[in-house]
């Protein structure tokens, strides 16, 4: 342990923090623009959790204290879980206490929290965005897994620190079945995001919708930490993505300030470019119905397995 | 000698049982003993596992009359001791205030020493027949206790295909053993070990005690027996029986397969590994499916013994190709999820013992609201319900995240089966575990959360001191053995260490918390880190909030987007949590198909919705092979009906093949 890796972890810990709300409010606003719209400020999303903040809580008479820990529970996780992804720096210093499987279990904390304040009240609608996101959740998970898998057999080790490393060294090629895990993770993201197709952050009282039905009986600051816990998961994911697939500009151990400070710009504009890519996408594409979820993460698993069996394939070529 | 005084006592407590069943305080009063004597085992169990006491054995003169009972507890025994105990001192300290409610309770409590008796008696066995004998008395004990409830149809089916199934286990482990005695016929576990077997009985040893071992423990496509018989018997024994017996079940796999057979080829490795993935999906696939609480409890028993063999398997494999220390942390992961799942397991059924004591359904279209009612119950089947989700920082995740590691590491074993295998059940077990998760959401949320769906839930009561306590003691294991990590695989690794021939050992240079299995840049994982940095930002964000934000709360009716309906009705069933699970799932694995009848306006019939779902195993394997054996038993059948000369004729023609045996036979 050294006084460097606890340093950048402080920072982490309020970067992870401060960036989610501004991803956010730049994904609307490039939607917005897209759609012809001049849109919200990028700083709304902030000025939202702080009204949020300031209303009173509403509680149902039948809802138990599961609902009213879930909020910072689910927070919690997803905060934690941004903290463990090397963003600007792998000399982390909780880098060695999570890998990324501890990290996927760890998310799925969260999820099994919101889901059981989803059912807590004893409405339908929590019900059924529990449910639905039960069965994303049951998909999209072991396509993560296969991700982590497939990464692990390349770089031998299920530390995104150490894979940072090692495709930093310099040890890894352009290799299919390396596309193949990018493309069912980001397809993971997407699910467990509930960004289109699968869901739309945007809608309210839909039928289709699963992330706003778990949540709908949450208001005040319950529902702020919930909104932020959602706006840090974004971010989580993209970090993740960039991380594990696009690790360059990070900085090492070992590396001055300038190393952190390109490694900091350089995460920032995978961020932009990232979240640019989030809009764009979605405004070209439509939601899907609910019972096309399995084939959609189906597929993920699907291209998870591929790329771990392509490796042999590609070894034996 | 504490042991020997233990397993003697058991046997008197079920007499006293018998004797005095008729008072109320003697159930009370053998459980108490019962309990008394688990506490004993456990102690001795953690004196030895502590020490360095070797292996004591001990032999005593009855049994058969050329073969003394033999008596041995190694590291092995000395876990499964443990395994066994812990959750058997829980059962017990809840029965005693549980046993009161039963209706059928004399036809229980003389059985349940018997039953603890059967399973410690196999785990200090050192021959096969007393391991035999003690084999029986579990199967049979818990057999009546199955049957105690007999008035129920379905529990005399249940205990119909119990007696069946145990009966094709026993038949399967006697010759197992018989091939592993060798022509000599010396049935103790010494000279097994010493004996060494010739291709085609090696196989057939490990094939036989998969069947046999496999059967009891309810391995995929032989686990017809499990969800029926263990939600049939009362609730602390189903405990026992899905947390406890599946893993003395186990452990007689692991006693054949690693100590007495020794050398197992690698592609029995591969073949248990594909039988564990696909038992603990199908396993879990059922549970998600089922609306009794407990027959879903028992069907998660089948996927978590799935996950067991998974790690066996893969130690196997590794074993065979020469990769001890990837063999020992297989071994190790599939020995912590059995620890694990004893405790978890048992947790969930004594929770839901509660749940029936206190509003007497099983159903999870009658439950409801129960956290509020049972705060105790409730918090501690939710400290289950996490575990078993796999979720950090309990013990359920730090059992799969080593399975998990040593399968990533699988494809070290250069065949091309395993190269491609691996990741398939990779896949199979990283399905079941979000599945699991899925599941328990489902079970937690009818049961314990939302609106009371019945009258007896909404009147449910906390149950009484001792069975509350007794289930916070089994929760509180359930984060301490998730919270010490390290500790759990140290021990362990003595346990490991003569099977395999190496120790597990924790490389690391990260210090204590950190769990790192092969080496530093592997793969590192630290609950205790996790929980404390958790708990930090978990303070932090309150803190913050209630800071700068509003603190007020306004209690409310629900909204429910303006449309709110007071019929507990409307929520969210069981049925309905896993419908996109069916139509996606179940549609191809269990032909799940649904119906929709909406009558006519104005006519006054009501609306009918209407799912069929096919056991795939049930109708396509044991249904076709039970017409088989009643199409055969008729032809047999006319066996009994010839004539004197017929009779004489079959004799002869048998004596003259034996004899034509036995000339072969020295021939050689």
């Amino acid at each position: 342990m050294n006084l460097n890796s606890v340093l950048w972890q402080m920072v982490q810990i309020v970067l992870a923090l401060a960036t989610a709300p501004l991803i956010t409010g730049y994904v609307r606003l490039v939607k917005a623009r897209l759609n012809g719209r001049r849109g919200a400020s990028v700083l709304q999303p902030y000025r939202d959790l702080y009204r949020l903040t300031q209303k009173e809580a509403v509680v149902a008479h039948s809802a138990s204290w599961i609902f009213r820990a879930a909020p910072y529970v689910v927070f919690a996780s997803a905060w934690l879980a941004a903290c463990l992804i090397p963003t600007f720096t792998t000399n982390i210093f909780l880098a060695p206490a999570a890998d990324l499987i501890a990290l996927v279990a760890l998310l799925a904390v969260g999820r099994f929290w919101l889901a059981l304040a989803g059912m807590d009240v004893g409405t339908a609608f929590g019900g059924i965005g529990a449910s639905r996101e039960m069965l994303i959740a049951s998909l999209a998970e072991p396509a993560m897994l296969m991700v982590t898998f497939s990464l692990s057999l390349v770089s031998g080790t299920t530390q995104p620190a150490e894979i940072v490393a090692f495709v930093l060294g310099g040890n890894v090629g352009i290799e299919v079945s390396i596309g193949l895990a990018m493309a069912a993770m980001v397809m993971v993201a997407i699910a467990e995001n509930g960004r289109i197709p699968i869901d739309n952050p945007s809608t309210h009282l839909e039928l289709t919708m699963v992330h706003e039905a778990m949540v709908l009986e949450y208001s005040g600051r319950h529902l702020a930490m919930i909104e932020a816990a959602a706006m840090v998961k974004l971010t989580l994911y993209m970090a993740l993505v960039a991380c594990l697939f696009a690790p360059w500009g990070m900085a090492q151990p070992g590396a001055g300030p300038v190393g952190v400070a390109v490694g900091m710009a350089s995460f920032m504009l995978k961020l932009f470019v990232l979240a640019t890519g989030l809009g764009l996408f979605e405004t070209a594409i439509a939601k899907m119905r609910v019972f096309r979820y399995a084939d959609f993460l189906g597929g993920a698993l699907l291209l998870g397995l591929l790329a771990t069996i392509f490796l042999y394939v590609s070894e034996a070529v | 000698m504490l042991i020997a005084v233990a397993l003697l006592a058991l046997p008197l407590l079920s007499l006293f049982a018998i004797v005095a069943g008729r008072k109320d305080w003697a159930h009370s009063a053998v459980y108490a003993g019962a309990f008394l004597a688990s506490v004993a085992l456990i102690s001795a169990g953690l004196e030895h596992l502590g020490g360095h006491l070797g292996a004591p054995t001990l032999e005593l003169p009855f049994g058969l009359p050329w073969l003394k009972a033999h008596f041995r507890v190694d590291n092995l025994s000395a876990l499964f001791l443990l395994i066994v105990n812990v959750p058997a001192a829980a059962a017990s300290a809840f029965a005693i205030g549980y046993s009161q409610h039963l209706a059928e309770r004399r036809r229980v409590t003389p059985f349940y020493p018997l039953f603890l008796f059967g399973m410690n008696a196999v785990l200090v066995a050192d021959d096969a027949f007393m391991f035999l004998v003690a084999w029986e008395f579990m199967s049979l004990a818990s057999w009546l206790m199955v049957l105690a409830d007999h008035r129920r149809d379905e529990n005399r089916k249940a205990a119909m295909v119990y007696l069946t199934m145990a009966v094709f286990g026993t038949f399967c482990l006697l010759p197992c053993f018989g091939l592993m005695a060798g022509h000599e016929g010396d049935y103790t576990f010494a000279s097994m070990r010493l004996h060494s077997l010739g291709p085609l009985a090696s196989s057939l040893v490990v094939l036989l005690a998969l069947l046999g071992a496999g059967s009891k423990a309810g391995l995929v496509p032989l686990h017809a027996w499990l969800p029926l018989a263990h939600p049939a018997a009362p609730s602390h024994v189903s405990a026992l029986m899905s947390g406890v017996m599946t893993k003395v079940a186990l452990y007689g796999l692991i006693r054949i397969l690693f100590d007495l057979h020794g050398q197992v080829g690698w592609q029995w490795g591969a073949a248990m590994m594909v039988v564990g993935g696909i038992s603990a999906v199908m396993g879990v696939l059922y549970a998600v499916m089922q609306d009794d609480l407990k027959t879903l409890l028992a069907y998660s028993t089948v996927e978590n013994v799935g996950i067991v063999v998974i790690g066996l398997g893969l130690a196997i494999a590794f074993k065979d190709d020469g990769e001890k220390n990837l063999a020992a942390l297989a071994l190790v992961a599939g020995l912590y999820h059995a620890v694990n799942h004893a405790v978890i397991k048992s947790l969930l059924f004594l929770g839901a013992g509660s749940v029936i004591t206190a509003t007497g359904h099983r159903s999870l279209g009658a439950l409801g609201g129960l956290l509020k009612r049972m705060p105790w119950t409730g918090a501690a089947f939710l400290m289950g319900a996490a575990a078993i989700s796999a979720l950090p920082p309990l013990n359920g995740f730090v059992s799969e995240w080593l399975v998990l590691q040593a399968l990533f590491k699988g494809p070290a074993v250069p065949h091309w089966a395993m190269k491609f295998g691996v990741p398939v059940v990779g896949a199979l077990l990283a399905l079941a575990a979000a599945l699991a998760a899925t599941c328990f959401v489902r079970a937690y949320g009818v049961a314990f959360l939302g609106r009371p769906r019945s009258e007896q839930a909404a009147e449910a009561g906390e149950v009484t001191f001792g069975m509350r306590w007794s289930l916070a003691i089994m929760a509180a294991l359930c984060v301490v053995l998730g919270a010490i990590p390290v500790t759990v695989t140290d021990a362990l690794s003595a346990v490991v260490q003569p099977l395999i021939g190496t120790h597990f050992a924790v490389s690391s240079d990260l210090g204590w918390p950190f769990l790192s299995p092969v080496s530093n840049t592997r793969g590192s994982y630290s609950g205790t880190v996790l929980v404390m940095i958790g708990l930090t930002l978990f303070g932090i964000a309150i803190a913050l909030v209630h800071r700068i934000g509003n603190t007020k709360i306004r209690a409310a009716d629900a909204w429910d987007c303006g449309t709110p309906d007071d019929n507990p009705a409307t929520q969210y069933t069981g049925q309905s949590f896993a419908q996109p699970l069916r139509r996606s799932l179940g549609a191809t694995v269990f032909r799940a198909r649904e119906t929709v009848m909406m009558p006519q306006p104005f006519d006054e019939q009501p609306a009918r919705h209407q799912v069929s779902m096919i056991d795939p195993i049930w109708t396509g394997l044991y249904v076709r092979l039970a017409r088989l054996v009643d199409a055969v038993a008729e032809r047999v059948n006319r066996l009994q009906y010839l004539t004197v000369r017929r009779y004489l004729l079959m004799m002869f023609c048998t004596l003259v093949f034996l004899l034509l045996v036995v000339a072969v036979r020295q021939q050689q």
